[in-house]
């Protein structure tokens, strides 16, 4: 009796172990084991949640053998995260914000490397009347006007900061005109999307987010191919002037292959339902 | 929302066996088991002494740590964040969006819960125990292994508790670890991700592999102290 | 012929012990030598329970000395107590007497022995594995004494050890008793129960409101009882 009792509890806790055990070989297997070479990236929702970095990151690891750690952020995080030295790498969208880093010396220069374009998703009933239009000033205008619910990423994203452009394009001020229409919600892409369909909201969101977006529910594309709507994507290596730490050629590896021909073409290669989400540029002067 | 096929993409994660899957359940186990066997070591003999021991400001260390049972997890994470980042105190060792930062953060969730459980109860088995152990000599900290190791049920109990507060949690993990696709992905902060992504099935899914799993260790447990338990008395 | 190094008398030289400021032990002094049952008789609240642990140890007495003859403090300090409710750890019946063999400081291989020894002398060798807890009130008294008994003490205190038990179950713990008496071990106990006290005493010690009311041989005491105190208490009247 008491023998296969105590037999019992042992049985239990060498499975508890063994299970810890197991834990402990099956993490060691993943492709990240430790030692490998590997870089730190901070990039923004958009690239991550709309899957770009999956079909990108293997090919590039496949031709350098550098692991590429992408942390994805907010632009405006993750540059404050490459600030603080704790990224090799920037890849973000929100080029006065870029330019600002630039210009506070933490990266030595910048690379153009694609585009998308940014929609005003709205939900079908179209409370604001805008649906099928091409001006995004006159929409938002309307928005306001209807105080149709809009909702905000507030999160000093990239397609934040494009969003607040766009309102001062739109001559409104929104510390005056705020009003419960106006849902700043402070989260990622896929979040205030998610929020926007909930309460039958419009939403401003980067195309590649939207096309790889599972919940639609009733949101649709209410306002395209302005081209105030323009979203362009850049690249930084982080000085190490201001942090000796960063892998200054593992990084500018990166870089360089994500503006060589094959990095721009694996771009262009990702494909999600036969559309591109994403449009090489890195040649194109000014971008 | 089709509940279908939740279980359908969680069925399909299990029986799949798919390797991406299977390193994000490993990881998360490796990070909160190796978290919680930390804490376990440092909080049990702590929370021993604290039983024991009798100092000024000790009822105000036994509510402060009561308190930080609660405290959320995103402030833990937080301030491992400041600690491990470049520009923190401990930039240097490079820690920041690695299992180790993660680990380092559930430590610190789940010692005091550690301590806390584990001085109480101490403290219960030391008023019954007081007479006979001062009787054969044990007197203050040489009480102590004597009193976990008869309180190791009990104990056994706290340390779930540990394990479920840092399995669960994923404000602080999603701050240090970074969420970095096969490195620092857990099995939350990829829920949190395939929210996001809109795949709600998906990320539905993966929170039914993860309550299953805590239910099959909480069994486990469940069953090893109930055998010992009785076992002992 | 008694070994140099004993402990043996214990000596109380005009101890007190205040707590929630009352004397609840009253300037007692008394010599215990070797051999024989002592007890400790009186109505609840005499002092009985803080007397015994005020010479085991337990306590320190606010006024007064506890004096042994040899030192009788540390690892090795050949007194063992018995509680009134047996203190049982949770394991085994023989891990409990192999946990107080090793905080005596008794090597492994000696403890295991020692610890079956102890188990066959008090008829616990069936029970050796089973769960301390689970045993019966009087197997647990049972092993509280074996227990103790390891630790090979010239001096066993036992706080009214049978206040728990049923008959039968007293009736093992007296001869046992009278057992260890017969192998030389002296007896400090306290009891409120008379016919126990007449059954196992040699000596009584009368304790009331923590004053030691009368010290005599058992015959005496119990034949010819010197104070009112004892008087109404020997002849069953409430005493406060």
């Amino acid at each position: 009796m008491i023998a296969t009792r105590r037999l019992l509890l042992i049985a239990g806790f060498s499975a508890a172990f063994a299970g810890l055990a197991l834990a402990q070989t099956t993490t060691v297997a993943p492709p990240a084991a430790a030692g490998t070479r590997f870089i730190t990236v901070s990039s923004t929702t958009s690239t991550q949640d709309s899957g770009l970095f999956g079909h990108i990151l293997p090919l590039f690891q496949a031709r350098t053998g550098i692991e590429v750690r992408v942390v994805s952020q907010g632009t405006g995080q993750a540059l404050d995260t490459a600030r603080r030295g704790d990224a090799d790498v920037v890849f973000v969208h929100a080029k006065a914000q870029e330019e600002k880093f630039l210009a506070e010396g933490f990266a030595l220069e910048r690379k153009p490397v694609m585009y998308n374009d940014f929609v005003l998703i709205g939900p079908k009933s179209d409370p604001a009347g805008v649906a099928g239009t091409k001006d995004i000033v006159a929409a938002l205008k309307a928005i306001q006007e209807k105080g149709a619910p809009f909702v905000s990423r507030g999160d000093k994203s990239g397609t934040h900061s494009a969003e607040l452009a766009l309102w001062k394009v739109a001559g409104i001020d929104l510390d005056q005109k705020k009003g419960s229409w106006y849902r700043d919600i402070g989260q990622g892409m896929g979040a205030a999307l998610n929020t926007a369909g909930g309460m039958a909201a419009y939403v401003l969101s980067d195309r590649g987010t939207w096309i790889s977006f599972k919940n639609r529910g009733d949101l649709v594309i209410a306002v395209e191919g302005d081209r105030r709507l323009f979203n362009q994507y850049g690249v930084m290596a982080v000085n190490p002037a201001k942090h000796p730490h960063v892998k200054v050629n593992d990084g500018q590896a990166f870089v360089n292959w994500l503006i060589s021909p094959e990095g721009q073409k694996a771009i262009a290669d990702y494909k999600i339902d036969g559309q591109q989400l994403f449009f090489p540029n890195a040649t194109q002067a000014g971008a | 929302m089709d509940f279908a096929a939740i279980f359908k993409a969680a069925f399909a994660l299990v029986v799949g066996l798919d390797p991406g899957f299977l390193a994000i359940v490993g990881l998360s186990l490796r990070v909160t088991l190796t978290a919680v066997l930390i804490a376990g070591l440092i909080g049990l003999p702590l929370g021993a002494a604290l039983a024991l021991a009798r100092f000024p400001g000790r009822s105000v260390v036994i509510v402060c740590l009561n308190a930080l049972m609660g405290l959320p997890p995103v402030v833990a994470g937080l301030f491992v964040f400041l600690l491990l980042s470049r520009s923190g105190p401990l930039g240097p060792l490079g820690l920041l969006f690695t299992p180790t930062a993660m680990i380092a953060a559930q430590v610190i969730l789940v010692l005091p819960i550690v301590i806390a459980l584990t001085r109480q109860t101490v403290e219960d088995l030391w008023s019954e125990y007081r007479d006979h152990l001062r009787s054969v000599g044990l007197e203050g900290m040489r009480a102590i292994p004597t009193l976990l190791f008869d309180g190791r049920f009990a104990l056994a109990t706290a340390l779930l508790a540990g394990f479920g507060r840092a399995s669960a949690e994923v404000g602080a993990v999603l701050i240090v670890g970074g969420n970095i696709a096969g490195y620092t992905r857990t099995m939350t902060t990829t829920i949190t991700l395939e929210t996001s992504k809109g795949d709600l099935p998906l990320a539905l899914g993966l929170g039914l592999v993860l309550i299953a799993l805590t239910l099959a260790i909480n069994a486990v447990a469940f069953g090893a102290s109930r055998i010992g338990a009785r076992y002992a008395g | 012929m008694r070994d140099v190094t004993s402990i043996l008398p214990l000596s109380l030289e005009s101890i007190s012990f205040l707590g929630e400021g009352r004397r609840l032990v009253d300037a007692v002094s008394l010599v215990v030598p070797a051999g024989g049952v002592t007890v400790l008789l009186g109505p609840n609240g005499a002092g009985k329970s803080l007397m015994l642990r005020l010479c085991h140890g337990l306590l320190t007495p606010s006024e007064g000395h506890v004096h042994w003859a040899a030192s009788a403090t540390g690892r090795a300090k050949r007194h063992a107590m018995v509680f009134q409710k047996p203190i049982m750890l949770r394991r085994s019946v023989e891990a409990n007497i192999d946990h107080a063999l090793a905080a005596a400081g008794v090597a492994r291989m000696e403890r295991r022995e020692r610890a079956q020894a102890a188990l066959r002398r008090f008829g616990l060798s069936e029970r050796a594995r089973q769960p301390a807890r689970l045993l019966s009130g009087g197997e647990q008294q049972r092993l509280a004494i074996a227990r103790a008994w390891s630790l090979r003490p010239e001096l066993l205190f036992l706080d009214e050890p049978t206040s728990q038990l049923d008959p039968a179950a007293t009736w093992q713990i007296e001869e046992l008793l009278t057992g260890l008496v017969a192998e030389g071990i002296t007896v400090l106990m306290s009891t409120h129960d008379l016919g126990q006290a007449k059954r196992l005493a040699d000596r009584v010690l009368f304790l009331h409101r923590g004053r030691l009311v009368e010290d005599s041989l058992a015959a005496y005491f119990f034949a010819e009882p010197q104070t009112i105190e004892a008087r109404a208490f020997l002849a069953g009247e409430l005493l406060w």
